[in-house]
């Protein structure tokens, strides 16, 4: 077998060739390369990214071989950008490295063209003015961007997108779509045809739950009026009566029918989240849509009509104890109508893309495919800009969290890792960053907080002492261990983004390095 | 050597003015905020300074269980922590597939021990620090090695080995009369766990905090398809693979056993569960698929590894200097769905047999070593074979390697009592096979053993405590 896809082998099993693919077609651009950086790039170029490119205007001191696995003695004196580029370089030889021997701050202010060659930037240790005039940039040029920071026993990682829409979301416990309150045709007939009171043993447990459910609930609908047990009662009378079908103690099929029988209560039709995006502006399609929103509008016109207001089946079923002749005609039967479901969304999207004046083959059957198979589990992120969050947060999700003991701490760190910024951009170093002026920083930290929760119309809450002080003592370290979690949350997202698989971060991940209780703001 | 350290910390204090300079552009600028500072969400024992910070690279000694996928970041953030002094062991080499997140190493280190290479890289890059390999089992070291760590990291994937270094960290532990922990025998583990975007990180301070047997229902034993699926009503892809893993080979192949890592092997499952599928209509048989079947392959990743080492190692910090307050004392981290990191606070079982006081075995004065041995695998509470036993360090009969074993096999036939130097309760340790959930599996326990008869007090003061 050729070395990369074996090398690759235990990655390959969680995004597959196609997520591969997409990792190694990206170039990744990343600002500043302190440890938060260092380690962030290292998890992908471990995984196979396929170029990077390291600015740092600043060179390797002492200070840095104690935090930085990147440098060494050797390099002490020597561009940092060229260290680190150098050592990721010999982790993978598949991967494109350069560096840019240049401070950020000076790319973002001087030469904002730079960053619309890549695929995503991630800036790490960036101050507030820099990471809102670096999300004005890549947000017009359309470029991914990962905000990530290591302070103290705090840090962020913040994502900027305007929109990142997944088909392939992958979740980890997802309603099997079984259809068993609304089988279709087929399915009923396949179920009429087997006998629940065959006289074999053998037979009679191997019956697949599926079609037990399905034949019970018929039997259930016509002696109450059509409908299907809804109240709780009426499901427990249900369980009952499946159980006193069983014939043996040992009919694993009828425990897992009445395990099942759940999905058998769940309501017709879809699901609020994809009712959400159906009902999306976007939705509405012209020639500017992208390829989601297209098959997004499909899945609308297939719903309200072939669909009869479902979403195309997804086609494949749990393993359930059955003979294999049963299993495998089943396997057939949820197949064949997912294909059928496929063939007529492909009509409607052709259809679609003609009116809308693109070419109607534009959208590959394979992507229409894949859409079909994960209609139920489509997901949407959009992101604000984080200049509009910083200056107008949602001012209820703030007051929620501020009082929220689960929150509290997160969010304090939150507003903390703004005003610290303010205190930089006031005194040309953050607070306890030198020995010696502690307890002044501390209260001037302290009524810099105070002034920006009034800006943000937040006066009555205040932060607690303990954790002003703590932020002071932090006085901006970049702790190796706190890197290297921040940078590990950095490279899973900026993996999330580029293989379009799993749902990213929406909101604003606080690193609490003091209990571990890290959180999502979504302000 | 001691007057060195006294000239030092006198000249600290005299020159206290410089010493911000000098710390800003040492090695240790940013550990040195959180080492060095007094602060106010800390640790109990927390005592800042200059001290702190050397003692910590000086004594503290930490041992790194694994050098796989959490192992290589855990000795590289480690040595970033402020450790100076790390030892780690592992029984692997190095495969090609770990270069993916395994950073330490490289293509051309492939088949060598991973445990001397990780080492070795770590070394090379962070000086200062010094880091003892051992390329060995576990179950290889005596209680003497593991004694002399301050702290245990595990990074380690598999329930058996986590559960063997757990009851071995536990052994060292004694209470006092008012059954409260021995605050000097107390072994301090971390220990993270991770399968593709998931992972835990967790603390677990024996005595104090659940250990690993308090909660061992948070690992449940793997399902395995039962035969007669496999043998009568395959359906999946994985029935077939497993019918020819599992059953077809020992047909076929009159008792040469089944090697994972024999790539004809592998192909040979593969063709004919390949073939099964076929004959009953089954997609979704493919090579990779067999493998991960066969292997029980776990999906991984860099970064996950990272973030869950990094975890562990802010909390080894923590729990050796004090500087923060620790997790409280189980963190699991999702990542599939944005990120979710949730604390819980697990709650320990009082009559854990492996971090409680120790099993109470009551015995005749009489009874000889072998009998008490027996006697161990008969027990309801420990079916323990194969013991081998050792009384305040002291081997009294060891299994293995045969020298020991001849040395101490004169001891069977002795009364324990007379061995144990006639003492009427004493704490022993027994390492041996124990069964759990139809696995066979290296196990130690901690026993307190009590003579009826010798001693009327003991008696009655183990009958209270019981
Ligand atoms: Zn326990």
């Amino acid at each position: 077998m050729a070395e990369p896809k074996t090398k690759y082998d235990r990655q390959l099993r969680i995004w597959g060739e196609q997520g591969q693919a997409a990792l190694e077609k990206a170039s990744v651009c990343l600002l500043n390369c302190g440890p938060t950086g260092s380690e962030t790039l290292k998890n992908l170029v471990l995984g196979g990214i396929g170029s990077i490119t390291v600015v740092d205007g600043s060179k390797v001191d002492v200070g840095d071989l104690g935090n930085n696995f990147m440098v060494d003695e050797s390099s002490v004196g020597e561009s940092k950008a060229k260290c680190v580029c150098t050592f990721l370089q010999e982790l993978n030889a598949a991967v494109k490295a350069r560096f840019i021997d240049e401070y950020p701050e000076k790319l973002i202010e001087m030469k904002p063209s730079f960053f619309s060659e890549f695929t995503l930037v991630v800036a790490t240790q960036l101050p507030e003015r820099s990471m809102v005039n670096l999300d004005r940039i890549c947000r017009d040029a359309n470029v991914m961007l990962v905000f990530a920071r290591s302070y103290g026993l705090t840090g962020v990682v913040r994502l900027s997108v305007k929109e990142h829409t997944v088909i392939e979301s992958k979740p980890d416990h997802f309603l099997d779509d079984l259809r068993l309150n609304n089988p279709w045709l087929e399915l009923k007939r396949f179920s009429e045809s087997i006998d629940m009171n065959v006289p074999d043993p053998v037979a009679h447990k191997h019956i697949p739950y599926v079609v037990i459910l399905i034949k019970m609930a018929e039997e259930w609908a016509k002696s109450h009026n059509g409908s299907l047990p809804s109240t709780r009662e009426e499901k427990k009378e249900f369980k009952d009566l499946l159980k006193s079908k069983m014939i043996g103690l040992d009919e694993d099929n009828y425990k897992e029918a009445v395990d099942a029988s759940f999905k058998l209560f769940a309501p017709r039709g879809i699901n609020s989240n994809l009712r959400q995006i159906l009902d999306d502006n976007c939705a509405e399609v012209d020639s500017r849509s992208s390829d989601f929103w297209v098959l997004v509008a499909a899945l609308k016109e297939f719903i309200f009509n072939e669909g009869g207001g479902e979403a195309p089946v997804e086609g494949s079923i749990p393993d359930m104890t059955s003979s294999t002749e049963h299993y495998v005609s089943l396997q057939k039967i949820y197949q064949a109508k997912a294909e059928a479901d496929i063939l007529v969304m492909e009509l409607r999207v052709r259809n679609i893309l003609k009116k809308i004046g693109r070419d109607p083959d534009s959208i590959s059957k394979m992507t229409i495919k894949s859409f079909c198979k994960n209609a139920r589990k489509l997901t949407v992120c959009r992101y604000r800009l984080v200049g509009e969050e910083f200056s107008s947060p949602s001012l209820p999700e703030l007051q929620k969290y501020l009082t929220d003991e689960d929150y509290s701490m997160a969010v304090g760190f939150y507003i903390l890792l703004r005003a610290v910024d303010r205190f930089a951009a006031n005194l040309n170093s953050f607070p306890g960053q030198f020995d010696g002026e502690m307890d002044e920083d501390v209260s001037r930290l302290k009524s810099i907080t105070v002034g920006l929760l009034t800006e943000l119309g937040c006066n009555s809450s205040i932060l607690t002492e303990d954790l002003i002080n703590e932020m002071c003592r932090f006085g901006a370290a970049e702790l190796h261990a706190v890197a290297a979690f921040i940078g590990g949350i950095a490279s899973q997202e900026v993996i999330k983004l580029i293989t379009k698989q799993f749902v990213p971060i929406c909101g604003t991940f606080i690193f609490n390095g003091i209990d571990h209780k890290s959180q999502i703001l979504c302000l | 050597m001691h007057t060195d350290i006294e000239i030092v910390e006198a000249e600290q204090t005299s020159i206290d003015c410089t010493m911000a300079d000098s710390t800003a552009n040492s090695r240790t600028r940013d550990l040195d905020k959180l080492l060095l500072r007094p602060g106010h969400l800390i640790g109990p024992n927390f005592e800042p300074g200059p001290e702190l910070r050397d003692d910590l690279q000086e004594y503290a000694k930490v041992l790194v269980i694994g050098a796989g996928g959490l192992g290589c970041e855990l000795l590289k953030d480690l040595a970033l922590s402020g450790f100076k002094n790390l030892e780690v062991i592992d029984m692997d080499r190095i495969e090609i597939t770990n270069l993916n997140r395994q950073f330490l190493f490289r293509l051309e280190d492939v088949g060598k021990p991973k445990a001397e290479v990780a080492a070795k890289r770590v070394m090379e890059r962070v000086s200062g620090v010094n880091i003892v390999p051992h390329f060995c089992r576990i179950e290889d070291k005596d209680l003497d090695f593991y004694s002399d760590f301050n702290i245990i990291a595990l990074g380690l994937d598999s329930v058996e080995a986590r559960s063997y270094i757990n009851s071995v960290a536990c052994s060292f532990l004694e209470y006092d009369s008012e059954d409260k922990p021995r605050e000097e025998t107390i072994k301090p583990m971390v220990d993270g766990g991770t399968e593709g975007f998931k992972g835990h990180a967790r603390v677990i301070i024996p005595g104090v905090t659940p250990c690993f047997e308090c909660t061992i229902w948070l690992f449940p034993p793997q399902v395995k398809f039962p035969l007669c699926t496999l043998a009568e009503t395959p359906r999946t892809a994985a029935h077939c693979i497993e019918y020819a893993h599992l059953i077809k080979w020992d047909e076929v192949h009159n008792g040469k056993a089944f090697d994972p890592d024999n790539p004809e092997h592998m192909q040979w499952v593969y063709t004919e569960a390949l073939k099964r599928a076929e004959l009953f209509g089954i997609p979704g048989v493919t090579y990779s698929l067999t493998q991960g079947v066969v292997k029980n392959i776990i999906p991984a990743i860099a970064s996950t590894n990272a973030i869950i080492s990094a975890a562990c190692t802010l909390e080894t910090l923590k729990i050796a200097s004090g500087c923060s307050k620790t997790l409280s004392n189980y963190m699991s981290y999702n990542g599939v769905e944005g990120v979710h990191v949730k604390v819980t606070e697990f709650v320990r079982d009082k009559d854990c047999l492996v971090c409680g006081s120790g099993v109470l075995i009551e015995l005749d004065a009489s009874v000889t070593l072998k009998k008490f041995i027996n006697l161990l695998e008969d027990h309801p509470n420990l079916h323990l074979s194969k013991a081998s036993v050792t009384h305040q360090g002291k081997n009294l009969y060891m299994q293995a390697p045969p020298v020991l074993e001849e040395m101490t096999r004169s001891n069977l036939t002795r009364p324990l009592f007379d061995l144990m130097g006639q003492v009427a309760r004493d704490t022993v340790h027994v390492t041996g096979m124990m069964s759990k959930n139809d696995k066979k599996m290296s196990g130690l326990r901690k026993l307190r053993v009590v003579f009826k008869g010798v001693d009327g007090v003991a008696d009655m003061d183990s009958a209270g405590s019981a």
